[in-house]
């Protein structure tokens, strides 16, 4: 047979333009392996179960939420983190928008709300407010309420924010 | 979460991949994970062997049969039936209700066969392809059959797939100008349903069925036939779904009561043979 069954598998990724090779535990979730062996902690987890998204990352340009994930299944795959965003320090016209919105409070969603929203505006430049509450719904926010959180991501659909 | 210890593998092929099924004690198929990793965490499942269906391409396709049937491969996930043109075509409904599971990255990972796999009584796609008459196609070392949704639906969390076999696709009859229409009330806007109703409607008559009311998909036999005149108006479906409730026996919980599930079946059913009938459903 091909492929035997194994406790633990070596991974290639590809994360933020960046290759990497591990053997990681097959029982090992993603946002661990992120977290905990490459220091990536700029993915947050939340609720741990799916459904908060505050650990959303990108697997070949689609948000996933790596709690939800092993890191085993990203074999192959290239992956965005939120260090990836800004990777010189300077902030993406999303970023400044969020800053410019007043669109987190404790923050602690962010990373995950940054990645959601990266992805939409990748697919739809303008994007309405319904469209970005639709695009939201997997990242839960229990500060702002969520209004600041959509006027930012529509306002750099509309070129008004953060250039 | 630690997971518990668990075996791993990746099979290249459809054949492999059923043959690590039934080699292995306790080897469970991983689709998109999104059920399964969550059950897994919660030492709900501890399967000792999964085996990840990733990278069987012919499982994630979207097709049509020589006799014109849509085939949806187990491993297509809810956002290819969202954005497929053969859906579209076919059967829409399909990519409308899609577009309401869970949310973006679930509807990222979340495959069909998982969630007919799954057989959660909650979930979306059982009595919708119930109604739209799907056959699922099960193979296993012996070969594979072709089973209809009536016979595929077992019981909770519980399927004609058996230990050592792999359901590889979905067929579904195109509409031919039937009209579909899925209705219900959910937890939050697209959470969880607390009762569904799938309907369509044909020159073959009216088809119904409820999701969330019993272990698997309840067609709604007598509706049916109440609407088989043909009379498809406002108050003569209002008419044919009194009496559906009280014919139901369904679980009461914190999120609603078996009295409120019942009046809730007779609504939604009345509201998908509405849309059905008018056919908005697919739109």
């Amino acid at each position: 047979m091909a492929s035997e069954p194994r406790a633990s598998r070596a991974i290639e990724v590809e994360i933020n333009g960046e290759r990497y090779e591990r053997e990681v535990p097959a029982r090992r979730l993603l946002v661990h392996f992120l977290r905990d062996d490459l220091d990536l902690t700029g993915t947050h987890i939340g609720c741990d179960t799916g459904n908060c998204g505050a650990c959303t990352v990108l697997l070949d340009g689609d948000p996933v939420k790596s709690c939800m994930l092993l890191a085993v299944q990203a074999d192959g795959a290239s992956l965005r983190t939120i260090e990836g965003l800004a990777p010189n320090g300077e902030l993406t016209p999303l970023q400044r928008s969020f800053n410019e919105h007043h669109a987190l409070q404790c923050g602690y969603c962010t990373p995950g709300m940054l990645m959601s929203a990266t992805a939409l505006l990748e697919r739809t430049s303008s994007p309405s407010e319904e469209d970005v509450r639709y695009a939201l719904q997997g990242n839960i926010c229990r500060c702002t309420g969520y209004v600041n959180i959509v006027e930012a991501v529509v306002a750099v659909g509309e070129g008004t924010s953060g250039g | 979460m630690l997971l518990s210890e668990v075996a791993y593998a990746r099979p290249a092929s459809v054949d492999e991949a059923i043959a690590l099924l039934a080699g292995n004690d306790g080897a469970r198929a991983l689709a998109g994970g999104q059920t399964l990793i969550n059950v897994m965490k919660a030492r709900v499942a501890s399967p000792e062997v999964l085996v990840d269906l990733a990278d069987l391409a012919e499982l994630r396709e979207i097709g049509f049969s020589s006799a014109g049937l849509l085939e949806i491969g187990a491993m297509v996930t809810y956002a290819q039936l969202v954005s497929s043109s053969e859906v579209d075509v076919a059967r829409p409904i399909l990519a409308r209700v899609a577009a309401t599971i869970g949310d973006v990255q679930v509807r990222n990972r979340g495959t069909v066969g998982g969630n007919v796999c799954v057989a959660d009584p909650t979930n979306h796609l059982p009595p919708l392809l119930t109604v739209l008459d799907a056959t699922f196609t099960v193979r296993g070392e012996g070969g594979e059959r072709s089973v209809g949704a009536e016979d595929f639906f077992k019981g909770v969390y519980l399927t004609e797939v058996g230990e050592g076999e792999l359901l590889t696709k979905v067929s579904v009859p195109p509409s031919k100008g039937a009209g579909d229409g899925f209705a219900g009330v959910t937890i939050g806007k697209h959470g969880t349903y607390i009762v569904n109703a799938t309907a369509t409607v044909s020159e073959d008559g009216v088809r119904i069925a409820l999701g969330c009311v019993g272990a698997v998909p309840v067609r709604a036999t007598a509706m049916e036939e109440a609407l088989s005149g043909g009379d498809l108006g406002e108050d003569a479906v209002r008419a044919a779904a009194e009496g559906l409730g009280a014919s139901l026996d369904p679980p009461g919980d914190v999120h609603g009561s078996a009295d409120y599930r019942r009046r809730l079946a007779e609504v939604s059913a009345v509201r998908a043979v509405l849309q059905a009938a008018s056919g908005t459903g697919g739109q």
